[in-house]
C-alpha cells in the first residue's frame, strides 16, 4: 500500500506504525466522561467492513500522524490528511 | 454410515461405488430451537455437540458460502495449550484433551498428530519467562519441558544456532502439541451434526436479527426468514458485522493474517517450531510441504488477502533461523481474517439481548481451540450456564478490569 503523504508525496506504508480507527483521537473529557464512556472509546470498535478512517504514524518518515481513509474490503486509500488538521477542523487546538 | 477398514477394503473391491454424500441439503425450515451462525469449526463443533452431549435437538448451522470455506479451512494446523494465564490454560488444555480423543468420538480421520512443539529461546530472561509459562501449564495439568540448547541441536542439527541477534538458547516444548488435518476437522464435525439431525445450510448468509422486547426471534436471511428460540454467532472475523445486526459493537478489530506453504520437499521437520522473535513459525506437511507464517498484516482489513512487506519479514524470518530453505520456492499464499480482540484472548459469552449468544475474539489461534469452543458454547446454549473452563471469556471483562493479556499488550490489537 502506498500513502500519499500529504507533505511528503507517495510513501510505502511499510514506514509507518499502524495505530487503529481514528475515533481514538476523540477521547472522552477526562474531567466528566464515566466509566462507560472511557471503556467505550478504548475498547470498543465499528471495525466496517469497507471505508475507515484510520490512524497512521510515519516512524520511518517525518513522525507526523496521518489520518488515512482506506477501504478495509479492497485496500484502496482514498484519502490521507495530517491529524493535526482533522482535530482543527473539529475545533481542536492541536 | 460408520468408517472402517473394513469399508475402506470392501470400497475398493467394488469399484468404490457405494459412497454416499456425507451430509445431506436440507431447505431451511420456518423454525428452530438453535441457530448458530457459522459453518467453521467453532460452528459445526457447537452444533455437533449441542445435539450429542447436550441432547438437544431441532439445530441449523447457517452459513454463508460453503462449509469449512472460513479459517478453518485457512490455518496453518497447529494444536497445543502452553498458555500462560489462569483464564486460557484450563480452557486449551481442555481442548487438548478433546483432540486426543476426537477421531474416535466423530469416527472421522482428522489426522491428529501431536508431533511436539517447541518455542525457541534466545535470551535469559525469555528462558525464564518460558519457564514460568511451563510451570503454569504443568500446574494445570498440561505438558511442558524445558530443553537445553544441545537437546534442541539433536532434533534440528542443521538451524542457524548462532544468529548474531538471537542465538538458540533452548526451547520449551509441549511434546503433545501437534497438527490436525484442518478441513477434516470442519468435515467430521459437520458429518457428526448431520448424522444426529442438524440441518447444515450452506449459501445462506445472515443479513439481519429479529429482536422483539429484547429477546431474539429469528434471523433474516438471503434464503428469508428462519426462526430461533435461541441464536449462537461464531463468524470468526466477521463478528463485528453480524453483531452489529444486534445493535451491539465489540471490542475486536479484524485483520488478515497470511500463511505460506512451499514446494514438497523429503522429511526436513517432524515437529511444529516457533521462532518468535523472529515473526516465523513452521512445519511440515505430510505431503512435504513447509506450512509457515508469521504476524499479521497490522492493519484492519476484512480482505483475505495480505500485502507483500509480510511476506518479505516472514521470509527474513524463516531465512535467519533455517538457511538451508534458501533455494526453496514458495507453492501458494493466501490470508484468513482473524477476529482480533482487545487482550487477545477470546469470548463465549450471552450478550444483551436474551437468546442470543456470542462466540468470536479467537485472534490467529482460534484453530486448536475448536472442540473445547464447541463444546463450552453449547453448554452455555443448553444450560445458560458457562462451561467451568470458559468462565473468564465475557464480553464485559475490560469494564470490569479482568482482561486476560498473555503479552501484556493493551488494547492494542494489532500486537497481541
Ligand atoms: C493463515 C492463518 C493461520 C492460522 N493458524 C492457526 C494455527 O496454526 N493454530 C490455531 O489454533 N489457529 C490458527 N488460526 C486461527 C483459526 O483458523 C481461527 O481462529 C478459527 O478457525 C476461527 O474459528 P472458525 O473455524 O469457526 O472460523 P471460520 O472457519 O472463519 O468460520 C466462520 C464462518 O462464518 C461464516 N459467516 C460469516 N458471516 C456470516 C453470515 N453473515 N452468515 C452466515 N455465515 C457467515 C463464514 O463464511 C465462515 O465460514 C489461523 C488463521 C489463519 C487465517
Amino acid at each position: 500500500m502506498i500513502i500519499h503523504h500529504p507533505i511528503l508525496g507517495p510513501r510505502d506504508a511499510q514506514e509507518f506504525v499502524y495505530l487503529g480507527d481514528a475515533a481514538l483521537m476523540n477521547r472522552p473529557d477526562g474531567m466528566t466522561a464515566g466509566i462507560e464512556e472511557f471503556h467505550d472509546w478504548l475498547y470498543n470498535r465499528d471495525n466496517p467492513a469497507g471505508e475507515h478512517q484510520e490512524l497512521w504514524y510515519h516512524e520511518q518518515g517525518d513522525r507526523s500522524w496521518l489520518v488515512v481513509t482506506r477501504n478495509t474490503v479492497t485496500h484502496e486509500i482514498t484519502k490521507v490528511e495530517l491529524a493535526r488538521d482533522v482535530a482543527r477542523s473539529k475545533g481542536r487546538s492541536k | 454410515m460408520r468408517y472402517s477398514g473394513f469399508r475402506v477394503i470392501a470400497e475398493a473391491l467394488t469399484g468404490h461405488k457405494g459412497w454416499k454424500p456425507v451430509w445431506r441439503d436440507p431447505a431451511p425450515q420456518p423454525e428452530y430451537d438453535y441457530i448458530i451462525i457459522g459453518g467453521g469449526g467453532h460452528g459445526l463443533a457447537t452444533a455437533y455437540y449441542l445435539a450429542k452431549e447436550f441432547g438437544q435437538a431441532r439445530i441449523a448451522v447457517l452459513e454463508k458460502g460453503y462449509l469449512g470455506g472460513g479459517n478453518v479451512g485457512r490455518n496453518t494446523t497447529i494444536i497445543r495449550s502452553n498458555y500462560l494465564l489462569d483464564g486460557n490454560e484450563p480452557f486449551y488444555e481442555f481442548s487438548l484433551k478433546l483432540w486426543e480423543g476426537l477421531e474416535q468420538d466423530f469416527n472421522y480421520n482428522a489426522m491428529v498428530s501431536q508431533r511436539g512443539i517447541i518455542n525457541l529461546i534466545h535470551t535469559d530472561a525469555q528462558r525464564d519467562a518460558f519457564t514460568r509459562r511451563g510451570n503454569a501449564m504443568r500446574l494445570h495439568g498440561a505438558d511442558a519441558e524445558l530443553l537445553s540448547r544441545e537437546q534442541v541441536r539433536q532434533m534440528y542439527p542443521w538451524l542457524n544456532f548462532d544468529n548474531a541477534r538471537f542465538p538458540i538458547k533452548g526451547a520449551l516444548m509441549q511434546r503433545r502439541g501437534g497438527t490436525v488435518r484442518h478441513d477434516a476437522v470442519a468435515w467430521g464435525y459437520a458429518r457428526g451434526a448431520d448424522l444426529r439431525g442438524v440441518d447444515l445450510i450452506q449459501n445462506c448468509e445472515v443479513t439481519g436479527m429479529r429482536i422483539e422486547n429484547g429477546r431474539i426471534k429469528g434471523v433474516e436471511t438471503t434464503r428469508g426468514f428462519i426462526g430461533a428460540k435461541k441464536v449462537g454467532v461464531a463468524v470468526a472475523g466477521s463478528s463485528s458485522k453480524v453483531m452489529a445486526y444486534a445493535g451491539m459493537r465489540l471490542p475486536i478489530e479484524s485483520h488478515v493474517l497470511q500463511a505460506f506453504v512451499s514446494e514438497g520437499l523429503k522429511p526436513l521437520i517432524d515437529g511444529v517450531m516457533t521462532f518468535g522473535a523472529g515473526h516465523f513459525y513452521v512445519s511440515q506437511s505430510d505431503k512435504g510441504g513447509l506450512v509457515f507464517g508469521g504476524d499479521i498484516d497490522g492493519y484492519n482489513s476484512y480482505a483475505q488477502r495480505g500485502n507483500l512487506p509480510v511476506i518479505e519479514d516472514v521470509a527474513e524470518g524463516g531465512m535467519a533461523l533455517m538457511p538451508a530453505i534458501g533455494r526453496v520456492r514458495l507453492l501458494r499464499t493466501w490470508g484468513g481474517i482473524m477476529d482480533m480482540s482487545m487482550d487477545g484472548s477470546p469470548f463465549i459469552d450471552k450478550t444483551p439481548v436474551e437468546g442470543l449468544y456470542f462466540n468470536g475474539g479467537w485472534c490467529y489461534g482460534g484453530f486448536k481451540a475448536t472442540p473445547a469452543s464447541g463444546w463450552c458454547f453449547a453448554h452455555l446454549m443448553a444450560r445458560d450456564e458457562p462451561h467451568k473452563t470458559a468462565t473468564a471469556y465475557r464480553l464485559d471483562r475490560f469494564l470490569k478490569g479482568r482482561m486476560i493479556d498473555e503479552k501484556g499488550q493493551g488494547a492494542q490489537p494489532n500486537l497481541h
